[in-house]
């Protein structure tokens, strides 16, 4: 199946001279939930405004739906949905009307019953006549959202959704993404919150410097790049790790009373047995072993760290 | 054409005229009925008839033109203004939408406040002078002409001005001049004959010389003349617009 969204070489130069995306090629799979993660500036939003026609590139090309976003910018922008990142609002509409004025603007027909069913899928129905300069930023954040899909887009970007958002309305709306996937809606999530895209996402990008690092299953990613620990817990502290240890590669911590071991989940041998049996050869009585597997949060450290 | 964007952007803008009816109708009736109470009323009254029509009934139309400029320019500048100040803009920007029909939808709905609040004006004239219209149909062709016109050069402004002092520079610091002496008030035969020279430069003077005229044929150029300026601002001001949107100027990084 061809991808919804094929991004292919894509740059953004600035005024100032500064390039904030530098040739970024992206598949985009119809129907799967892709967290794009990366640090401030590096380049997330560029790539996302320029897809949904705020920001014009610099070059490359971008087809949504196998529509050029330059040429046929109102196919794509049809089926395209933005929650974009500052929860920009006019103040003195009400949350009905702002909502219904998106559908218009995407040249939909009035349907006040869809409206209705968006604000109460979003607990905002009861504020529907609230003016937005009254509403709480969670609340506004909903409204944003609820603009977005008044015009049932098939793609949705979300810069940032859960920025400055609580936690349980931060389930809520992990709760959402899980009902549009379920509808057939695409999702492209910005976040800083790699717990986040842990959660929900079906594939991870990483973007650093406007380059896209990697694009990866989840799951493939974290078995890849996973790392596991081996912590061993001794018996008696030791002053200095034995030399008969030292082809282990361990850290010691605790004063002396755990030893560390890092290995490769991943591997064919995993170094486990001998180390143990190395141990006991040295004569330390180990007390307890944990083990524990590091993190997407670990994994995009290291990866954006690299790229320094 | 992507119709219920239009008319989203149009009703929105009419929504906001809505809300602020105070400060967007209230406001200029009062302010020009001042001037009718001064110029047509107090100082009017000592004045000597201008080419056979009352002082009061021939400042009528400078005063309807100057409304409709502020109002049109006000309103074109601010609906477009606004969104850009606030970010809201990105949803228009990333809408199925032309830019014809951005400019549609804002113009049309400055320029249909201009022409609400000059007719106020114009009934609002009626009460205090003898108003009679020779030429309706002219009238009212130079009405929406030059509505449309400073709409459509509001909305530029709007599009230039990068804060709040710069996007009144226009409607407080350039329009009222160029409206005073542009022969709102008197016939510029009153001038000496440098100061007639220096008006003709002026383009107000040909929008109220036009206009005065379909009310009571008294003109200052000739009403043809007065019509082709007021279309040539019009071409100039769609081509910037035109270049403008071809570029994304201010609008688009």
């Amino acid at each position: 199946m061809a991808p919804i969204v094929s991004i292919r070489n894509l740059t953004k130069s600035y005024a100032s001279g500064f390039q904030a995306l530098k040739g970024v090629d992206l598949d985009i799979e119809e129907g799967e939930i892709l967290a794009l993660l990366g640090p401030n500036g590096a380049g997330k939003t560029t790539m996302i405004s320029i897809i949904c026609g705020i920001v014009t590139p610099s070059g490359g090309t971008v087809t949504v739906g196998g529509h050029d976003i330059l040429r046929d910018f109102r196919q794509t922008r049809s089926v395209i949905g933005l929650v974009p990142q500052e929860l920009t609002l006019d103040s003195f509409e009400t949350v009905w009307n702002t909502v219904a004025f998106s559908r218009g603007l995407h040249g939909c027909k009035p349907d006040p019953a869809l409206i209705e069913r968006i604000l109460k899928d979003l607990s905002l129905y009861d504020k529907k006549d609230t003016m937005l300069r009254h509403l709480s930023g969670g609340m506004r954040r909903r409204v944003l959202i609820a603009k977005a899909l008044s015009y049932e887009p098939k793609v949705l970007f979300l810069d940032e959704p859960t920025a400055g958002v609580d936690v349980s309305l931060r389930k809520d709306m992990w709760h959402l993404v899980e009902r549009l996937r379920a509808s057939g809606v695409t999702i492209i999530l910005t976040t800083h919150y790699i717990e986040e895209a842990e959660e929900i996402a079906d594939r991870i990008g990483v973007i650093n410097h406007g380059q896209i690092l990697l694009v990866e299953e989840k799951k493939a990613l974290m078995a890849k790049l996973g790392r596991k620990q081996m912590t061993v817990e001794l018996a008696e502290p030791v002053t200095a790790i034995p030399d008969a240890l030292s082809p282990f590669g361990l850290a010691l911590s605790g004063e002396g009373t755990r030893l560390v071991y890092e290995f490769d989940s991943s591997g064919e041998r995993t170094g486990i047995s001998s180390l143990l049996s190395a141990l006991s050869h040295c004569g330390l009585r180990v007390k307890d072993i944990s083990t524990e597997q590091s993190s997407l949060e670990d994994i995009f450290v290291e990866l954006v760290g690299e790229g320094k | 054409m992507n119709f219920e964007a239009i008319k989203s952007i149009y009703a929105f803008e009419m929504a906001r005229t809505r809300r602020t009816l105070l400060q967007s109708i209230v406001s200029p009736v009062i302010t020009t009925s001042l001037y009718f109470i001064v110029f047509g009323a107090a100082i009017g009254s000592r004045m000597q008839e201008v080419e056979g029509v009352s002082y009061g009934a021939f400042i009528a139309p400078g005063l309807i033109m100057l409304t409709l400029l502020n109002q049109c320019i006000g309103n074109g500048s601010f609906g477009i203004y606004f969104p850009k100040f606030t970010g809201t803009i990105y949803e228009i920007l990333s809408s199925p939408i032309s830019m014809i029909e951005i400019v549609i939808g804002y113009v049309g709905a400055a320029a249909t406040k201009g022409l609400i609040v000059g007719t106020i004006i114009l009934v609002t004239a009626s009460f205090f002078v003898d108003i009679s219209i020779q030429h309706p149909f002219m009238m009212v062709l130079f009405f929406v002409l030059t509505a449309v016109t400073f709409s459509l050069f509001g909305f530029m402004i709007g599009i230039w001005a990068k804060d709040f002092e710069q996007l009144n520079l226009f409607p407080m610091l350039i329009v009222p001049p160029l409206v005073f002496l542009g022969g709102s008030f008197y016939s510029i035969d009153m001038l000496p004959p440098f100061w007639q020279t220096v008006s003709h430069f002026n383009p107000v003077l040909y929008l109220v010389s036009g206009f005065r005229w379909s009310f009571y044929e008294i003109a200052d150029v000739s009403p043809l003349v007065s019509l082709v300026t007021v279309l040539g601002f019009l071409i100039v001001c769609l081509s910037i617009t035109a270049w403008i949107f071809k570029t994304g100027y201010k609008l688009k990084n």
